[in-house]
């Protein structure tokens, strides 16, 4: 038993299990990642991160923190007991109270050719590129959306990526806007000049969106509205999405409200559920600042320092980064257009092979699954469900265990704990 | 100097940097199809991160691996689609 189990260790995991052992309890991350850090600190190796990230880390280890990586939830039995996927056998972990920090994946929308090896998601590149893929020489166009494209540019420049194009869907007025809304954060501005100082050669366009890929076996042609004009670009990888969604499934698994596809909090960050808590970015989009302040606010909550999170500066500075993931949001809403690329003949459901011409929009998300089968395939939906709630207006998936589809062997050892 | 591990990959050994994932392994040596769809289209990863699921393939007998998640390890053997 521990006093507080976290699930995710990205920056807001991380903050509150420090949160937590400073006060002395006992407290345990678990990730299915490979290491500590999350989305934006992924790395090979420690020493290649940032120096608050890597003093984050660092810390959290210093007080005891004991961060499980490889491991991935995949069933709550109870705000009190998780089951868990760990190298290859599962196990069930038991704890007093239960922090989500399971942060938040990719709208992935489809689009003529999107399902050609080659074309990957824009924090999906990032992502790669963290893991070790080499773009040495790779031709590579950038078509997303909101402050995530450019470190993404930057990293793709700096794993040697011969980058053709960086497009911003959102219009030049709206990107303008948010700009200005910056001026008071200059330090996010600043960063902002030093990424895009590193992929200085590449052009970057406004109001302009992927429209097709093309290839055989693998993308070799971007099609792209740039501005108004389509223009095509030979290339060897494309990386585009529209935005991100907070990733709520396990908070689903417990009950726990969630309010436009984000895990609804109170003040202290706790859900509608007893004894659980959730930061970052499953309770909404808003960055890795944000999602620091959020776990520190948990993490004393969780252990029952309620004065502690109630503190006025950490409550001010949670409200100021909710604001900003509002302003986020606005200024990067996925465009109209984006939401009608797939023809009759785009595979909709990337698992099951399910086409645009299968479905029709007035069904509800059910009829749909029952008919075609959409959602029903490994992903449980992570991507299309996504995508139909955006183009259809269908209600979100819902999230059913196990998440994350264990292997035989996972399932086996499972069957053998339980068994009397 | 990165320390190196020996992958076999449809049968033939590759070796890879130790502290790569499967995916960016693969990725590195040319493969393209990590799977295959209904119509045998290849398919590969998408986002990096676990949740698309494009990226399975066969690790040591078992199928259904997401090669996104998976450390590489001296001696695995893996199938993919081509
Ligand atoms: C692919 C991707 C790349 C990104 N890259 C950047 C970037 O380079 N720069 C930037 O500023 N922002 C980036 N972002 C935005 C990023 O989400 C935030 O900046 C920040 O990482 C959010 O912190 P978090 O702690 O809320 O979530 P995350 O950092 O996403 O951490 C959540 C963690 O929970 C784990 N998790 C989720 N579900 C489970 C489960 N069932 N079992 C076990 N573990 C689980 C995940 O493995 C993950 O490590 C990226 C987002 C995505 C989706
Ligand atoms: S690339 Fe999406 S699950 Fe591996």
């Amino acid at each position: 038993m521990v006093d507080v189990l976290v699930v995710g260790a990205g920056p807001a995991g991380l903050s509150a299990a420090i949160a937590v052992a400073e006060r002395g309890k006992r407290v345990l991350v678990l990730d299915q990642g490979l290491r500590p850090g999350g989305q934006i600190w992924r790395h090979r190796q420690l020493a290649s991160l940032p120096p608050h990230a890597r003093a984050m880390i660092e810390r959290a280890l210093a007080l005891g923190v004991v961060i499980a990586n490889d491991a991935r939830v995949v069933d709550a039995i109870s705000p009190n007991e998780l089951v868990i996927a760990f190298r290859g056998r599962i196990d069930r972990q038991p704890t007093r109270a239960l922090i989500l920090a399971t942060g938040a994946r990719e709208r992935l929308l489809p689009f003529p050719g999107w399902t050609l090896p080659g074309v990957v998601g824009v924090g999906g590149l990032q992502a790669l590129i963290k893991s070790g893929v080499s773009l040495a020489g790779a031709r590579v166009v950038i078509c997303g959306t909101g402050p995530l494209l450019f470190p993404v540019a930057a990293t793709a420049v700096a794993a040697g990526a011969d980058l053709l194009l960086v497009a911003e869907q959102a219009s030049r007025g709206a990107v303008l806007g948010f700009g200005t809304s910056l001026l008071a954060k200059p330090e996010a501005l600043l960063q902002a000049a030093k990424y895009r100082a590193v992929f200085r050669k590449a052009p970057f366009h406004t109001g302009s969106w992927i429209t097709a890929a093309e290839g055989f076996g693998h993308v070799q042609r971007a099609v792209v509205n740039v501005r108004g004009k389509s223009v095509t670009f030979d290339c060897d990888w494309v990386a585009t999405s529209a935005g991100l969604v907070p990733s709520t499934e396990l908070a689903q698994i417990l009950g726990c409200t969630t309010v436009d596809g984000a895990v609804d909090v109170d003040d202290m960050q706790g859900t509608s559920v007893g004894g659980v808590w959730a930061i970052g970015e499953c309770t909404g989009v808003k960055g890795d600042l944000a999602a620091i302040t959020e776990g520190e606010i948990a993490g004393r909550a969780a252990v029952g320092d309620v004065d502690g999170a109630r503190a006025g500066s950490l409550q001010r500075r949670r409200n100021r980064g909710r604001m900003f993931g509002r302003r986020l949001a606005r200024a990067f809403a996925a465009r109209e257009e984006l939401l009608q690329l797939a023809t009759d003949d785009t595979i909709i459901c990337r698992c099951e092979d399910v086409r645009r011409r299968d479905v029709d929009p007035t069904w509800t998300q059910r009829q749909a699954k029952l008919w075609t089968r959409v959602g029903m395939g490994e992903c449980q939906g992570a991507v299309c469900g996504t995508a139909c709630t955006a183009m259809f207006g269908w209600a979100a998936n819902v999230a059913r265990p196990p998440l994350g589809a264990p292997t035989v062997g996972e399932w086996g050892e499972e069957l053998r704990n339980t068994a009397p | 100097m990165t320390p190196y591990v020996t992958i076999t990959v449809n049968g033939v050994p590759h070796p890879v940097a130790a502290d790569i994932t499967l995916a960016a392994a693969l990725l590195n040596i040319g493969v393209t199809a990590f799977r295959r769809d209904l119509d045998g289209l290849a398919r590969g990863p998408v986002c990096g991160m676990g949740t698309c699921f494009e990226c399975r393939v066969v690790v040591d007998g078992i199928a259904n691996v997401r090669a996104c998640l998976a450390p590489v390890r001296d001696g695995m053997s893996i199938e993919s689609s081509a």
